[in-house]
């Protein structure tokens, strides 16, 4: 029975890690950058959600719409006033400048708030869970975090298929001197596109600070959960990434069940090597190119 | 001319531990392993077109292989570090096939991956020391006057055949091919370059390399431990010195080592406002002068101390080449 | 005072020149045609009004405002749409949403999803299906209910005839009464003279970056043409 423990517990921290890769898989979507400081960009918004929680002493699942929205705004914001001028640069201009906005977040991060753990409080609802049979329990948290995952990407999905900016999205991703035409502002829809990535990004970010603790170099870890996510997954495909991020829980779960906690993340990156090696571009993959 | 001052810049490196003393020597030592490093970082980069942030991978392979074949198979460690670099180049083979099935941004995470993956398992093993690491022991019983010096000259080895495998590589007809790839992947393929073998022989060299050059860090070190060993401050530092010397020229990476060591030696105490400098001057000079400070240099003085560019000779005088084309074969002095 | 005014333009690329103090005027209700050799000019020129090109100098009023320097998104919302060369539909996108995007900046007209359908009947069923999955053709037609949906003044329409079917040429041609109409103004550049011709109602042909020719297709002998065309 501590297998089938392990196994939910899996494909809900699974929902957690596609919350994580959503953004990422967004904005690589839109404009072929992969943001090397993407993990970090989750882990921005638990500090914030910190100072929020320590200024107006609420509960901290309060300050997740404060954080979404200074997140977009900050997205928003880096977008257009810094990566903008990359975005048609190529790949390498890309990862070293993600890479480097990436040491300066961390950095950054340290010297404000040391790189001791810290967490939020959010009362009983941390440990709560509701009790399946005598050895199974679910707990409460875990499980809003995956519903949350769900709806996100629901979310993402119709806003993409059905709104006139997803529309843009996508256009914009096909051929971006054609949407300049239809009279597009690419500069506008790309920050746009950063902005809902973070946005979704605080989501996961801040509920993860709530479930456990966090610290200034938790981001590389993020980043490359997310990173094997999507590739799980394939790319091009939200629900793709959700699946992803279950399959990599699951790995994780189930490999400390069987060898040990020691070697959970091993398990998770070795499920990834294997897909890597025999179905690169991923499971639900509607873009053959990786 | 150029050439007389280089033999002598040689002969000085190559004596120096005879005279400059052990704290300089080190101190060297420290500086030959990073310019060994950039530069072959700097191949994979600038001329195969591979952005690896995963290269910390094989230098803790580099350094456990050595404490391996050293502590565990008694060979004496400065031979050890031959088998550290073969190490490489064998584990490099099987992360290629893996990490070549992406591109761009997503093969620089993947590498990096697989460096994680690499750190994992050594700090698993229990023989290793696991997460707290282990002494060099073979390297520790060396006399610090026989181990010093042996570190800096396979360190400046290290660099002269890192610059040496460059320049001749890109001399070489598999060089016009990694060049054409660094500037067109598909009319390269198309025009009968073999890209894969290139970009393959390329990513092994690097591995070996930087095995080696991890080798030549833990007999200098003496205590190796997987977060430091395969740490990803490594490659924040490669970044930081290819982005301000340049991609694909072979002094950038000279000039960059250099300007970061002086940095380092002034500025490291700072911790943290240190590294966000250097983040910040990498994204500031990416986004303002994609050739790196050393780029914009040459850009104004057309000055190149190794030709590996290749210049088209106009007939008649006073024509002066299209900006397009990337001069320099002759050095200008 | 003309629709669009192009005044004394120079243009480049890189350090090749393309355009030559290029001077012309299109009055509203027009269908002016711009023909020439490859390269001689006059896809550029469509380029420097559309906004993907900037010249290096000269003007160009469109009913007076300059635009010369203007981002190309905004001027669609004055009221200039693009038929860019090679179609470049939205390939992800259906042929539905492919219109839709044609809307983007929301002008006010009467071009809607409906009208660009009765115009283009062949659209229809294929509303639901990705635009990569269309013919050459079919592109086409999308691609000028991709601009129309923009509810233009001045269409800029690219070689639409370029790899097409002469009855599939044939009935694009026909759709420009409609466009006119409709109050749409038509700026077309073909390599093909014999169709533009017999719906122009101006021509200027272009000959290495410069105007070679220019006035009413009655006006002109075809002998004219020819030698302003290849330069004889």
């Amino acid at each position: 029975m501590d297998w089938v423990n392990a196994a939910v517990q899996g494909i809900l921290l699974g929902g957690l890690y596609a919350l994580f890769a959503v953004g990422l898989s967004l904005v690589f979507g839109t404009m072929r950058l992969v943001n090397l400081a993407h993990g970090d960009l989750t882990v921005l918004p638990a500090y914030v959600a910190l100072m929020l929680v320590n200024a107006f002493r609420f509960n901290p699942f309060y300050s997740i719409p404060i954080t979404m929205v200074i997140m977009f705004v900050f997205g928003y914001l880096l977008q257009r006033g810094l990566l903008n001028t990359i975005v048609r640069s190529g790949d390498i201009p890309g990862v070293i400048v993600t890479f480097g906005i990436s040491i300066v977040i961390q950095n950054a991060l340290l010297l404000g708030f040391t790189a001791n753990s810290q967490g939020l409080d959010a009362g009983s609802i941390e440990n709560g869970s509701i009790k399946i049979s005598d050895r199974l329990a679910i707990g409460w948290l875990p499980l809003i975090i995956f519903i949350m995952a769900v709806i996100v990407i629901a979310a993402l999905q119709i806003y993409t298929q059905r709104t006139k900016m997803g529309r843009a999205f996508r256009a914009v991703s096909d051929d971006q001197d054609a949407a300049r035409l239809m009279g597009i502002n690419n500069k506008h829809v790309w920050a746009v596109a950063m902005g809902v990535a973070l946005l979704i990004a605080a989501i996961g970010g801040v509920m993860m600070a709530i479930r456990t603790t966090f610290d200034p170099l938790l981001g590389s870890q993020r980043l490359i959960y997310a990173f094997e996510a999507v590739i799980i997954g394939g790319m091009g495909s939200s629900w793709g990434t959700l699946m992803g991020g279950v399959i990599l829980g699951l790995a994780q779960t189930l490999g400390a069940q069987a060898f040990g906690s020691a070697w959970s993340i091993l398990c998770g990156h070795v499920v990834f090597i294997i897909i890597l090696a025999f179905r690169p571009q991923g499971l639900l993959a509607k873009t053959v190119t990786a | 001319m150029i050439l007389g001052f280089g033999v002598l810049v040689a002969i000085v490196l190559i004596i120096f531990p005879l005279f400059g003393g052990i704290p300089w020597t080190r101190r060297l030592v420290d500086f030959f392993t990073l310019l060994a490093l950039a530069q072959l970082w700097n191949l994979m980069l600038g001329y195969a077109g591979l952005i690896s942030v995963g290269q910390q991978g094989f230098i803790g392979i580099g350094s456990y292989t050595l404490w391996l074949f050293s502590d565990i198979l008694g060979i004496h460690p400065f031979v050890a570090v031959i088998f550290a670099a073969i190490g490489g180049a064998i584990i490099a083979l099987p992360a290629a096939s893996l990490v070549f099935k992406l591109r761009g941004g997503y093969l620089a995470i993947g590498t990096w991956v697989l460096a994680e993956v690499m750190r994992l398992i050594v700090a698993n093993i229990k023989r290793t020391g696991g997460g707290s690491g282990t002494t060099v022991q073979a390297a520790s019983q060396l006399a610090t006057e026989t181990r010093v010096p042996g570190t800096y000259w396979w360190a400046l080895g290290l660099a002269i055949v890192a610059i040496g495998v460059t320049y001749f590589l890109l001399r070489s007809r598999t060089g016009l091919g990694l060049e054409a790839m660094r500037d067109n992947d598909l009319a390269a393929e198309s025009s009968g370059v073999n890209l894969w073998r290139t970009k393959l022989l390329t990513y092994v060299v690097a591995g070996a390399g930087c095995a080696a050059a991890g080798a030549v860090v833990a007999i200098h070190l003496l205590r190796i431990q997987p977060a430091a060993a395969f740490s990803i401050n490594w490659t924040a530092y490669l970044i930081f010195i290819t982005v301000i010397g340049g991609v694909g020229t072979i002094e950038g990476p000279v000039i960059g080592t250099l300007i970061y060591f002086i940095l380092r030696e002034t500025t490291s105490q700072y911790g943290e406002w240190y590294f966000i400098v250097l983040g910040l001057l990498a994204i500031v000079v990416t986004i303002w002068s994609p050739r790196g400070i050393y780029g914009y240099v040459v850009r104004k003085t057309n000055f190149f101390l190794f030709p590996v560019q290749r210049k088209i000779r106009f007939k008649g005088a006073g024509e002066s080449p299209p900006t397009q084309v990337e001069s320099g074969a002759e050095p200008v002095a | 005072m003309s629709l669009l005014e192009i005044q004394n333009v120079n243009a480049y690329y890189e350090d090749f020149q393309a355009l030559y103090d290029i001077n012309l005027k299109i009055e509203e209700g027009d269908i002016y045609a711009c023909i020439g050799a490859n390269g001689a000019g006059k896809s550029t020129l469509l380029k420097t009004v559309a906004g993907t090109v900037i010249p290096k100098d000269g003007h160009i009023l469109f009913d007076g405002k300059p635009i010369d320097r203007m981002p190309a998104h905004k001027r669609v919302e004055l009221g200039i749409a693009s038929v860019p060369e090679g179609r470049r539909v939205f390939t992800s996108l259906s042929v539905h949403e492919n219109l839709l995007i044609g809307a983007y900046r929301n002008r006010k007209g009467p071009w809607t999803t409906d009208a660009v359908y009765e115009l283009f009947p062949l659209l229809v069923p294929l509303a639901k299906r990705q635009a990569s999955a269309l013919s050459g053709g079919e592109q086409q037609a999308l691609a000028i209910g991709r601009a129309l949906m923009a509810n233009p003044r001045l269409i800029l329409m690219d070689e639409v005839s370029l790899g097409l079917a002469p009855v599939v040429i044939k009935r694009i041609y026909e759709s420009f009464d409609t466009m006119l109409e409709s109050g749409c103004t038509i700026l077309v550049v073909e390599q093909d003279v014999q169709h533009v011709l017999t719906v122009a109602s101006q021509v200027a042909c272009f000959l290495e970056g410069r105007i070679a020719l220019e006035g009413p297709p009655s006006e002109l002998t075809s002998e004219q043409i020819t030698a302003a065309y290849f330069g004889v």
